[in-house]
């Protein structure tokens, strides 16, 4: 029924539009219909997710952004699910952000991180196809002269039970789309879902295996010129002085401007020409204080934090202190996680044309709306003059989201050339020095072990880098960030699994001057590591096994209890296992259950072979479960590259690494085999993008302790001498 | 001033014979399905094939591929019909968010004209392209399908 291969340009709509730069007209209201709103081509809006062509095409809007993830295809299989529309005949389109302020938000968020696309949108974007589902079938019932209780909707098609009579979507959506929407729709049950749960195919491969999708690195307008940028190294650091006439004579290039006040730009004919020339540009830096700062300085700032007396509280009970000054036996351990750059295979950009009176900007954004925040901000116009349209991203994990440092300079060059469109691209170095950096953080941990073994207390002190403090203050909770405790908190999307009697997590806020930002997983990636590798010491400490040790401080929490014992019984834990070695790990993040077992070989100390990680997810309910697996493996990616080989270091104020011989990243040979374990439980709505991500490397780690009886608390594993393989 | 061929078609270029490869098909012959990633050889999003065999166009100079048969992935396919390994690619659905996925498929086809039944340890030794997202299990499973087709 729904298992028709999708057609090969589905996202034509949206790149063909945005490539004669005449932008998207979402729902414009032209005359010729009564209160009826039209897509661009004319055909009536049923819903505002909702569009159905007279061919019967269903034309479905996203307001979150594709990057990969593969919640485009959730998001419509959710809105199809209740529309009770042919999948075969469903194409998907993006709202533009200045018709969402223009409709008063009527798609509602835009924002694509947190791995929050389907979680938070689910209800609305079903009750927008159950809406326009009632108002079709009530269309066709009027056409009939019969009351619409007496039809019913299946694949398109319209059925009056009675006489048998049928219509389509395509023939009665004029009139469907005339009617008042029904004020409440009743969903279906989960149970009668015949769309959720399926692994249709993705709606979005074709054009990437044919060099026909655009991302916003190919985008091209009329006229077009290109730009490349050198913002000043230290970050704080301004521009002192260019000599542009060095370079204006050089081939192709047109402009050379400053950006702000801490960047210069060279604008030519051609990327290429503009970065050669930019190359050549001698520009002088005011570096400013932050010059002085390096990796020991920071260090040895948050070193501090780990026995401050001033930290936050995030989760406590019992009296931790008194528990650990009485136990028979103390187990510390110091851990510590570096910055990490996203490193997406798309380095940054944006294209902006600005006139005095209209700035339009394209570009690969998580948040069309934060773009286009970014976009009336750097041009002083008024949001009804600016448009912003998303194009394709090339990677995301959390740089192109809340940050538009991007769009600002594109922007603010378009300024300094009226009339032309400029877009702006970023070389690799300049992406890797100018990040918005996965935080760092360092943890000090102490576990009380009573006589018989047991866990009695627990302090998890965390001391760096706050998100929040940094990119939304206004989210602080008397100063707390608490981003900063995900997976570690009392309760919620992100609660603590283990119950132990005497607890305090706290964190000693100790920002830098290099800017952090969200990340893959972001704060649950040194959370896990520093929570899920300590329980494995304490086990050890007392003598148990680690899986029975978590047991017997989980019986409180048996949704986290279930994945974790799914991998253990899946990868066999506790039965030999000839020439591996296996670890475990468990947490929950973004309102999903997660467990990983790590199977490593170890050679010559130092040679580590991941050969098979088992996963387990509890997300509640799983849309697309072909999407799941692909999303836990390449989490596991992302997790393990960076756990192995990556990090990103401080000296004289900047970042020391520039491109991918310095920040690897996972190859083939090391990709370890993944098995996944869905186990939706119903009842709630968790995240899939990031959650497994936190459980690979605690699991690794736990694994090559069990083969060499080595703890590594720093990273990235590369700085012991350890290769993955 | 440079003549190259890309996909069977002659190119006028013009640009200095020092340009790497990739800007020249990506900014003269406007063929953007060739990705940019590092610049430095090290990511293989830049692969096409030169005379047949798998470069990264981002270290090769315009003067190296005058003369030479150039193929893109906008090459790959024979009008509407998709190569094998471009068929195995949607059959495994193999792209995520598909910018490294152009560099990925002509490292494989490469791979399967010197390797026609590869082993996972020649995939290993073959393909060397960074991918972030992750795909390398339906990069390896869309190979071995390839092979079989």
């Amino acid at each position: 029924m729904i298992t028709k291969a999708p057609k090969i340009d589905r996202r034509s709509f949206i790149v063909g539009t945005a490539a004669v730069g005449s932008g998207l007209a979402l729902g414009l209201n032209i005359p010729f219909g009564s209160h009826v709103v039209r897509a661009q081509d004319g055909s009536p809006e049923i819903t505002a997710w909702v569009v159905i062509r007279p061919d019967d095409t269903v034309v479905i809007r996203i307001a979150r952004s594709e990057m990969g993830q593969g919640t485009l295809t959730g998001l419509a299989q959710m809105v199809a699910e209740e529309l009770e529309c042919d999948w075969s005949k469903v194409t998907t389109e993006y709202p533009t952000p200045g018709q969402s302020v223009a409709r008063k938000r009527v798609w509602g968020d835009f924002s694509t991180g947190g791995s929050r696309g389907i979680r938070m949108s689910h209800e609305y974007v079903r009750k927008g196809g159950a809406t326009a589902r009632v108002m079709l079938v009530q269309a066709a019932a009027d056409a009939w002269g019969v009351p619409a209780s007496e039809c019913s909707a299946a694949n398109s098609v319209i059925t009056h039970g009675p006489s048998g009579r049928k219509t389509t979507y395509g023939k009665v959506a004029e009139a469907a789309a005339k009617l008042t929407p029904p004020a409440n729709v009743v969903l279906k049950d989960p149970k009668d879902w015949k769309l959720i749960g399926k692994s249709v195919k993705r709606l979005d491969t074709m054009a990437k295996l044919t060099g026909a999708q655009v991302y916003g690195a190919d985008l091209k307008l009329p006229g077009m010129l290109n730009a490349a940028i050198k913002d000043c190294p230290v970050f704080g650091g301004k521009v002192k002085s260019f000599e542009a006439a060095k370079v204006k004579g050089m081939p192709g290039v047109r402009h050379v401007v400053p950006v702000g006040d801490s960047a210069v730009a060279v604008v030519a004919d051609t990327w290429w020409e503009a970065k050669t020339a930019l190359d050549a540009l001698p520009v002088v830096w005011d570096e400013g204080p932050n010059a002085q700062v390096s990796s020991a300085t920071i260090a040895e700032m948050l070193k501090a934090g780990l026995d401050a007396d001033q930290a936050f509280v995030r989760n406590q009970n019992g009296d931790v202190k008194a528990a650990i000054a009485a136990a028979p036996k103390k187990v510390e351990a110091v851990y510590a996680y570096p910055f990490l750059n996203h490193a997406t295979m798309e380095p940054m950009n944006a294209t902006a044309r600005y006139t005095a009176d209209r700035c339009e900007v394209w570009v690969p954004t998580q948040n069309g709306e934060a773009a286009f925040a970014a976009t009336t901000a750097a041009s002083g116009l008024p949001a009804d003059k600016c448009e912003v349209y998303k194009i394709n991203l090339g990677g995301g994990f959390g740089r192109r989201g809340a940050f538009h440092d991007y769009v600002t300079q594109a922007v603010l060059i378009a300024k300094q050339i009226p009339g032309t469109p400029v877009k702006l691209l970023w070389s690799r170095e300049e992406d890797m020095t100018h990040g918005r950096y996965h935080p760092v953080m360092q943890a000090k941990l102490t576990g009380a072990l009573d006589a018989a073994g047991n866990l009695t207390g627990l302090h998890c002190r965390l001391s760096g880098q706050s998100i929040i403090t940094a990119v939304f203050p206004q989210l602080l909770q008397d100063g707390r960030d608490n981003l900063t405790f995900q997976g570690l908190d009392p309760s919620g999307d992100f609660a603590f699994g283990y119950t132990v009697p005497n607890l305090l997590i706290d964190h000693a806020m100790r920002n830098t001057h290099v800017p952090p930002g969200f990340w893959r997983g972001v704060n649950i990636n040194q959370n896990a590591i520093f929570m899920e590798c300590f329980m494995d010491e304490l086990a050890h400490a007392a003598g148990q096994d680690p899986l029975e040790f978590r047991r017997k401080l989980m019986s409180k929490h048996p949704k986290h209890l279930a994945v974790l014992n799914a991998v253990a019984d899946r990868a066999g834990w506790g039965k030999p296992a000839r020439g591996v070695h296996r670890g475990l790990a468990q947490m929950m993040a973004f309102g999903s259950y997660v467990a990983a077992c790590a199977e490593v070989s170890v050679s010559g100390g130092n040679q580590v072979k991941v050969q098979r990680i088992v996963c387990a997810t509890d997300p509640g309910y799983a849309v697309n479960p072909a999407q799941i697996e692909r999303q836990i493996a390449g989490s596991f990616v992302y997790g393990l590259s960076a756990l192995f080989m990556e990090e990103c270091t401080v000296k004289a104020g900047r970042i020391e690494q520039t491109n991918f011989h310095d920040f690897d990243s996972m190859r083939m040979a090391q990709m370890p085999k993944v098995e996944s374990i869905i186990m939706p439980s119903g009842g709630f709505w968790g995240g899939v993008g990031e959650p497994t991500i936190c459980v690979a490397a605690p699991a690794v780690l736990n694994a090559f302790f069990a083969a060499t009886g080595k703890r590594i608390r720093t990273f990235p594993l590369k700085n012991h001498g350890i290769q993955m393989v | 001033m440079a003549r190259l061929t890309i996909n069977g078609r002659s190119v006028e270029v013009n640009v200095n014979p020092s340009t790497p490869l990739l800007w020249a098909i990506r900014e003269q012959a406007g063929l953007t399905g060739t990705k940019y990633g590092c610049g430095v050889a090290q990511c293989g999003a830049c692969t096409v094939h030169l005379d047949g065999a798998a470069i990264r166009s981002c270290v090769v100079p315009v003067a190296a591929a005058e003369g030479k048969q150039i193929t893109t992935i906008e090459g790959l396919a024979a009008g509407s019909v998709l190569h094998k390994v471009q068929k195995a690619w949607l059959d495994h659905e193999v792209p995520q968010c598909g910018y490294c996925q152009a560099g990925m498929i002509m490292a494989a086809v490469a791979l399967l004209k010197s390797k026609p039944k590869p082993t996972d340890a020649d995939i290993d030794a073959g393909i060397t392209n960074i991918c972030r997202c992750g795909t390398f299990q339906q990069v390896r499973q869309a190979i071995h399908a390839a092979a079989k087709a």
